[in-house]
C-alpha cells in the first residue's frame, strides 16, 4: 500500500478513468424506459377513448392520429420543411444575439446595469399578442418569424451564457494574470471555456422554445408550415390532424434538441454530464 | 538581494489588518519559507509579492530596484493547483508560455522535456481529472516553472496531499529547485516541511501577521528524507515550534 502511494507520487501510473461505453446494452438502457413510457401512454389513450367513446373531432384516439398522419403525409412533410428551416434560421439569430447580448453585459458594470433588467422585460412582451405588430413593420415574409422566433428564445441563451461567463474561478483569473494574461488572453484561456457548458444548457432551453416561437409565429404572419396548418385543422375541427401536425412538429422539437445534446459533447467532451 | 519586502502592511477594505509590517529577503536562489498560525496572512502575503492585491505600506525590491508593478514577473502557484479541466495535463503546464506568446511548437517541446522529471510522462494528453492529486500538485508546479519567472511562491503546494505523499513531494521538490536553480519562497503551517526544505525559515504571528522568529537552517545539502530523523533536524523543528505554541496557546486563551 505505502508502496503504490509512493511510488504514484512520484510518477508512477494511474490507470485513466474508463469512459461511459456506447455498448448495445448502454443504448438500450437509455431508450427503453421513454420508448415504454410513451407506449404505454398510447395504449391506456386508445383505451380511454375506446371506452368512454368520445368523439373523434373532441378526443380522436392514437390510431385516428396515425391514420391523419398517413393521410397528411405530404402536406406535413412540406409543412414540416417551412416549420424546421425557421426554426433553424431563428434559432441561429438567437443564438448570435444571446451570445453577443452575454458578452456585452458581462464586459462591463456599467452595461450590465444598463442592458440587464431590460433583458428580463423583453420575456414580459406577450409574444402572441406582438406578433401582428411586426408583421406591421417588417411585411409579410420570413422576417416576422424570424424575430417572434429569436425573441423567444434568445433569453436562456443570454441568461446562461451571463452567469457562465460571471462564473469563472476569480483564483484561476488571479493565477492567469500572474503570468502575464490580459484582458482579451483571460477571455479567450479562462471565462470562455468556462461559459461553455453554461451556454450549452440555454441552448437545449432555447431548441425547445424555438419549437414554441415558430408556431406562434406562423398563426400571424405565415400561409404555410405546421402553425398554420394547426390552426386551418383547427378551424374544420380537423382534431386527429391537428394532433398529426403537432406529432411532426415534436419530432422536430425532439430532434433539435438531441443535435444539440452531440454538438455538447462534440464541442467540450470534458464536460461531462451524466456518468 | 533578489526580493527584498520590507514593512509590508495591508488593511483590507473592511477594517481587517492581515499584515502589521512584514519584512522578509530571499538571497538568489535561496529557499526559504514562512511558516504561521492559519489566518495569520501568509496567502496575503504572497497575493502581494505576486502583484495581485497592493499592499496598504511598505516597499518591495526585485533584483535591488524597488520593483513598481510586479504583476506577471513572479512565479506563482495558489494552494489550489486551479488546472483547467478543458486542457490536457501538457495544455495546462504551457499556459504560461502561451501566454507569453511562445509559439505552441516550442511550448509544447519545452514542457514534454520536462514531463519525466515532474513523474506526468505517459499523462501528457490526459485531463486534469484523470490525475492523481500528487500529480496535479506537480502539473501545476510544472505550470510554474515552464513560465519561466526567476522568483517562485508557492502557497501551501503539498496542503492537500495525505501524509505520505507529501513527503515524497518534498524531497522531489528539492531535488527539482536543484536543477532549475530558481529562488523560492514557500509558504507552510508545517513546521517539519519548512525545516526541511528551506535554507532560512520566517514564523509569523497571528493577524496582523508580522515576522516574530527567523530561523538559519544550516543543515548540509543535499538532503534526503532519512534527514528528518536526526537529532539536529529535531533541535530545529523545536526552535521554531515554541514559538508557534505560545502563540496557538495565547489564541485559545484569547478565545
Amino acid at each position: 500500500m505505502n508502496a503504490t502511494r509512493l511510488a504514484l507520487a512520484l510518477g508512477g501510473r494511474l490507470e485513466p478513468r474508463p469512459r461511459a461505453a456506447a455498448t448495445p446494452r448502454a443504448i438500450a438502457l437509455r431508450v427503453a424506459p421513454p420508448l415504454c413510457f410513451g407506449v404505454a401512454v398510447v395504449a391506456l389513450w386508445q383505451l380511454y377513448v375506446a371506452v368512454s367513446g368520445v368523439r373523434e373531432s373532441i378526443f380522436p384516439s392514437p390510431l385516428e392520429v396515425a391514420r391523419a398522419l398517413g393521410r397528411d403525409s405530404g402536406v406535413l412533410v412540406s409543412a414540416g420543411w417551412t416549420t424546421l428551416s425557421e426554426i433553424l434560421l431563428g434559432y441561429a439569430v438567437a443564438i448570435v444575439v444571446g451570445v453577443a447580448l452575454a458578452v456585452a453585459v458581462s464586459s462591463s458594470r456599467l452595461i450590465e446595469r444598463a442592458l440587464y433588467p431590460w433583458l428580463v422585460v423583453s420575456q414580459m412582451i406577450p409574444i402572441p399578442a406582438i406578433a401582428p405588430v411586426v408583421v406591421l413593420w417588417t411585411g409579410f415574409d420570413i422576417r416576422p418569424r424570424l424575430i417572434v422566433i429569436a425573441l423567444v428564445s434568445f433569453f436562456p441563451i443570454a441568461v446562461n451564457t451571463i452567469d457562465g461567463l460571471r462564473a469563472t474561478d476569480a483564483e484561476l483569473v488571479g493565477l492567469l494574470r500572474t503570468l502575464g494574461a490580459g484582458r482579451r488572453q483571460l477571455f479567450r484561456v479562462a471565462r470562455l471555456p468556462t461559459a461553455l457548458p453554461y451556454l450549452f444548457s440555454g441552448l437545449r432551453v432555447a431548441a425547445a422554445l424555438a419549437v414554441i416561437g415558430a408556431v406562434f409565429a406562423e398563426w400571424v404572419g405565415a400561409s404555410s408550415g405546421l402553425g398554420y396548418l394547426i390552426l386551418s385543422y383547427s378551424s374544420q375541427t380537423e382534431t386527429a390532424d391537428v394532433f398529426a401536425a403537432i406529432a411532426v412538429l415534436a419530432v422536430i422539437g425532439v430532434a433539435l434538441f438531441a443535435l444539440v445534446g452531440i454538438a455538447e459533447r462534440l464541442l467540450i467532451p470534458w464536460w461531462q454530464l451524466e456518468d | 538581494m533578489k526580493l527584498a519586502a520590507s514593512g509590508i502592511t495591508k488593511r483590507f477594505a473592511d477594517g481587517v489588518e492581515a499584515l502589521g509590517g512584514v519584512s522578509i529577503e530571499l538571497r538568489e536562489g535561496e529557499f526559504c519559507s514562512i511558516v504561521g498560525p492559519s489566518g495569520c496572512g501568509k496567502s496575503t502575503l504572497l497575493a502581494i509579492l505576486a502583484g495581485l492585491i497592493e499592499p496598504s505600506a511598505g516597499r518591495i525590491a526585485l533584483d535591488g530596484e524597488p520593483a513598481g508593478r510586479l504583476l506577471g514577473r513572479i512565479g506563482y502557484m495558489p494552494q489550489r493547483d486551479l488546472l483547467m479541466q478543458w486542457r490536457t495535463t501538457l495544455e495546462n503546464a504551457t499556459v504560461g508560455l502561451e501566454l507569453a506568446g511562445v509559439p505552441r511548437a516550442k511550448a509544447r517541446a519545452a514542457a514534454l522535456a520536462e514531463v519525466p522529471g515532474f513523474g506526468l510522462a505517459g499523462f501528457e494528453e490526459h485531463r486534469p481529472s484523470s490525475l492523481s492529486g500528487g500529480m496535479r500538485q506537480r502539473a501545476a508546479l510544472l505550470r510554474t516553472f515552464l513560465a519561466g519567472r526567476d522568483v517562485l511562491l508557492l502557497d501551501e503546494p503539498f496542503g492537500s496531499l495525505d501524509a505520505l505523499t507529501r513527503e515524497a513531494m518534498r524531497e522531489w521538490l528539492l531535488g527539482i529547485w536543484d536543477t532549475h536553480r530558481k529562488t523560492i519562497l514557500l509558504v507552510t503551517h508545517d513546521v517539519e516541511e519548512a525545516v526541511f526544505l528551506s535554507d532560512r525559515v520566517y514564523v509569523m504571528s497571528g493577524r496582523p501577521g508580522r515576522v516574530q522568529a527567523t530561523l538559519e537552517v544550516p543543515l548540509a545539502r543535499p538532503r534526503s528524507l532519512e534527514l528528518t530523523a536526526t537529532a539536529e533536524f529535531a533541535q530545529l523543528r523545536e526552535r521554531l515550534l515554541a514559538p508557534l505554541r505560545e502563540e496557538a496557546r495565547a489564541a485559545l486563551g484569547a478565545a
